[in-house]
């Protein structure tokens, strides 16, 4: 079912609608840029934070689609090795420190989780803005970089040729520090708001999967990346005082650095994909118009993934590290495709005689089951010792991190965003031209990132500026890939945006949804709700009932003596 | 060597268009090893397709039906589904700690070569002491590859036979392999390590059985056979020079070599000086004691690894770039 913008032009987005009553929206509470730079209210934070990420995400794209454009041919095609370095380097930083991982809790988490739990904003307002504030400012850093003397050590830093190139590693790896604390305070904020301002009735298992999945993450975020920013301290000590502790020149241990850094950047993935996966959770259940299959297990899984997650680092280092270490992580690798294999079997099982409709979401969660099973899977060549040996450092794991990161945590980013749209900013958008740009981007991610893996099997190492001349087919079709992939994204971004000027008004529950933020106008007012939220089980949807002429979907018992909600067995 | 024979019907011991030929004694069985997951993820992975292909078509929402799904938990479910993927990945694990366990496995008598990686080049060090650009190796015989780097971390892979170590500076790590087929294959360097990362590439040349030590008897009395400047040649391909320094004028890393001899250079410290016999051997041993301006002083020392007459070829190949 389509639903189409209407006729005459709407008042823009920050004027209030034309007899809309006393309590004007989040957006339109307060006027000026000052309202914005110095607000506490979640809301807006989670908008400015939404605004940043996908700026990031739009400097970090078209950096890829200059390196895959250079890798059309063997040789030079746009540029030199050393810029190809640099930008290999940046994309890869942006994308992983700038974008994805503060994506879905900073940007759509932000805005949901007190709404979720019929709170009036975090736990810690204050401690949200610095968040915002420490992301800009290590932002600043790391894009300091490139106007300085760049980065060409690739993301990962990797020493000692980090500590001895003359890239601008300190200038950069400050900016990642810095952004370590935005995400630990993020972290924080979320576990404290979590335990200590549910609704009395909302029990831990009566909380919707998405809280569940930005709780796991929030573990992960406050006990992993104070590893990264103590590492990233003891590079830039190196570079700045010869310390000795990385340097074989100085005594150091070069592989030392390896462990420390993915002591964080392992569990690091797990913060990317835990609350893409809680997105997942809601979309499938709600556009299955049924109640998700296996509730229990999606909440246990979660946990399970955030603890297992900090086991498997050394998986990374098959090729530089003891035998006997390796064999070790390999095991303990293995152990963490179970509880993701748990999740997909139970999106599945709720989808089982469900009652289901392709809208934009759905499309998005849809392509996110495909596109993450494909990426796990590929991952268990990684994690069986005698072929990792092979694929390691080669292309098969570029394509195994962008069908988990791209097909997997983007896909759900961008199915939440479609989903919560309406929400944050009281619009409606074009279905057909939503569902186009996911069958776009479904298209062009597998066009570009599907012939990774046969470049990788066949023995191309990555991060290769020259090639030999023997691949050249297979990177031409993924550049190709590349470009509609960017037209997919291109379109995505202009649906969105149309739909702030020309967009349907949006009623308070477009979707039939039990969670609670449904249960309070599109876009909120500043303090949330006008009236006490209902605590209700949130994956009940059996009593909604859809008004077609608004597009709200009511619920006749409200008001009514509500029986008490159970708690969820599943 | 102990390894689990993995050759399942459905995966040949001959190599598959994905990947590289099976030149290695291991080969075949990484191969069965990558066969075997390909084979359980492809099941699942048209299990899930599949499944959510045909609920999204045969539950589409129909106008005014609601869901007809009554069950929302199963234990049971759930245990299958947790316990049959891990067995099955106990068995993927089992299948690459066992061949990984055999390609470790050092047998008692192997042809030692020593390896130096350094920023872009390989170098490969033979018994004799004879040094050489590209790996040597005579085919069914048990190879030992000594490695080290003389600055950052680079990784010697080697498709065709399957195998890929890290190469550490300020340690030795070791590679073992024993080739199965005579030819020549692609060496890389798999650990990014800067500019040249991508050029950092080697020929590995296997010899029919016999003809490797006759190889490396001529080969290692080069400087006997040739004349000084064509031996300089040689070595300046070989040991890393052609890299960042060209012999046609053209801007490198490092200053060219045509019209260099006996001309004047700038330092970086202003001072002028005469390029002669003695600047270049000081250039070779100490690169950073008198530095050209304009140029970054990345070129990593060649002390111990250039014997005096070796240097002198250089001198002389490099007096004959006039034209």
């Amino acid at each position: 079912m389509s639903i189409t913008t209407e006729p005459r032009p709407l008042p823009s987005l920050t004027t209030p609608h034309r007899g809309e009553r006393q309590s004007q929206s989040y957006l339109t509470s307060e006027r000026g840029i000052l309202s914005w730079v110095y607000t506490l209210d979640h809301k807006r934070i989670g908008v400015m934070y939404l605004v940043g990420i996908l700026t990031s995400f739009l400097v970090g794209g078209v950096m890829a689609l200059l390196v895959r454009t250079e890798l059309l041919t063997p040789g030079r095609t746009i540029m030199d090795a050393d810029t190809y370095n640099h930008m290999f380097t940046l994309h890869g930083a942006i994308m992983t420190f700038l974008f994805i991982i503060p994506s879905i809790p900073a940007a759509l988490g932000n805005f949901v989780l007190p709404l979720m739990v019929g709170a009036k904003d975090v736990a810690f307002p204050r401690m949200n803005l610095a968040s915002l504030y420490l992301w800009i400012f290590g932002a600043v850093f790391l894009v300091a970089a490139m106007a300085l003397n760049g980065l060409d050590t690739g993301w990962t830093f990797y020493t000692p040729y980090s500590t001895t190139t003359n890239s601008s590693v300190i200038s950069a790896t400050l900016g990642v520090f810095i952004l370590g604390f935005s995400s630990i305070f993020t972290g924080i904020n979320f576990i404290a708001t979590v335990h200590t301002m549910r609704p009395k009735g909302m029990t831990w298992f009566r909380m919707p999967l998405f809280l569940w999945s930005l709780y796991a993450t929030a573990i992960i975020q406050v006990l992993a990346t104070p590893v990264l920013g103590i590492t990233l301290m003891l590079l830039i000590a190196e570079r700045v005082a010869g310390i000795g502790i990385f340097d074989p020149a100085l005594g150091g241990d070069p592989v030392l650095y390896q462990h420390f850094f993915w002591f964080y950047s392992h569990p690091a993935v797990y913060i990317m994909i835990l609350p893409a996966m809680g997105i997942i959770s809601e979309l499938i259940s709600t556009f299955s118009r049924t109640r998700i299959f296996g509730y229990r297990f999606l909440c246990y899984s979660s946990i399970a993934i955030a603890l297992l997650g900090f086991l498997v680092w050394g998986h990374h280092m098959f090729t530089s590290e003891s035998a006997m270490a390796a064999v070790i992580f390999s095991a303990l690798t293995f152990s963490v495709s179970i509880p993701s294999g748990i999740k997909i079997f139970n999106w599945l099982a709720t989808l089982y005689k469900g009652s289901i409709t392709l809208t934009t979401p759905m499309c998005f969660a849809i392509s996110f089951i495909v596109l993450f099973a494909l990426g796990g899977l590929t991952g268990l060549f990684l994690g069986a010792l005698a072929t990792d040996v092979h694929l390691h450092d080669t292309y098969f794991v570029v394509a195994h991190f962008h069908y988990v990161m791209m097909g997997g945590t983007l896909m759900a980013f961008i199915g939440g965003l479609f989903y919560w749209w309406p929400k944050m900013f009281g619009r409606m958008y074009n279905e057909f031209w939503g569902r186009m740009s996911c069958l776009g981007i479904f298209i062009g991610f597998n066009w570009t990132f599907f012939p990774q893996f046969l470049l990788g099997t066949k023995g191309m190492p990555r991060r290769y500026y020259n090639y030999q001349p023997e691949f050249q087919g297979l990177h031409v079709v993924s550049t190709t890939g590349a470009f509609i992939l960017g037209v997919g994204l291109v379109i995505c971004a202009a649906v969105l945006v149309h739909s702030l000027f020309r967009g349907r008004k949006a009623p308070a529950n477009p979707w039939g949804v039990a969670t609670m933020e449904w249960q309070t106008s599109s876009p909120p007012p500043v303090h949330n709700f006008e009236q006490s939220p209902k605590v209700t089980d949130p994956y009940d949807l059996s009593d909604f009932v859809l008004c077609e002429e608004s597009g709200n979907y009511d619920r006749p018992s409200a008001g009514k003596k509500q029986k008490k909600p159970g708690e969820i067995t599943a | 060597m102990f390894v689990l024979p993995l050759h399942l019907p459905l995966a040949a011991s001959d190599s598959r268009p994905w990947l590289p030929s099976q030149s290695s004694t291991v080969a075949g069985d990484v191969d069965a090893v990558f066969h075997l997951i390909l084979w359980i993820s492809l099941a699942f992975f048209v299990g899930i397709v599949g499944s959510l292909v045909w609920f999204v078509i045969r539950y589409r929402r129909r106008h005014g039906v609601p869901a007809k799904r009554e069950v929302h938990h199963s234990t049971w479910l759930e245990v299958t589904w947790s316990v049959i993927p891990f067995i099955l990945l106990i068995v993927i694990f089992a299948a690459g700690f066992t061949t990984f366990m055999g390609m470790a496995a050092e047998p008692d008598e192997c042809y030692e070569i020593k390896v130096v990686g350094k920023k872009w080049v390989w170098s490969y060090q033979y018994p004799n002491g004879y040094i050489d650009d590209a790996l040597h190796i005579p085919v069914d015989r048990p190879i030992k590859l000594v490695l080290s780097s003389d600055d950052v971390i680079h990784s010697v892979y080697i498709p065709a036979f399957r195998v890929k170590r890290d190469v550490i500076p300020g340690r030795y790590t070791s590679l073992v392999f024993e080739a199965t087929e005579t030819g020549t294959f692609d060496l890389f360097c798999a650990e990014y390590c800067g500019t040249k990362h991508s050029d950092m590439y080697s020929d590995v040349i296997v010899h029919p059985s016999g003809e490797f030590e006759a190889w490396l008897e001529k080969a290692s009395n080069y400087l006997e056979t040739m004349s000084p400047a064509e031996a300089g040649q040689v070595l300046y391909k070989r040991r890393g020079c052609a890299q960042c320094h060209s012999v046609d004028g053209s801007q490198m890393v490092g200053p060219s070599f045509y019209r260099l001899f006996g001309r004047e250079a700038i330092l970086d410290t202003g001072d002028t000086i005469d390029v002669d016999e003695n600047y270049i051997r000081e250039s070779i041993l100490e690169p950073q004691a008198r530095a050209r301006a304009g140029y970054r002083k990345v070129m990593p020392t060649y002390q111990g690894q250039l014997k005096d007459e070796e240097i002198a070829a250089i001198i002389e190949y490099i007096k004959t770039l006039e034209d």
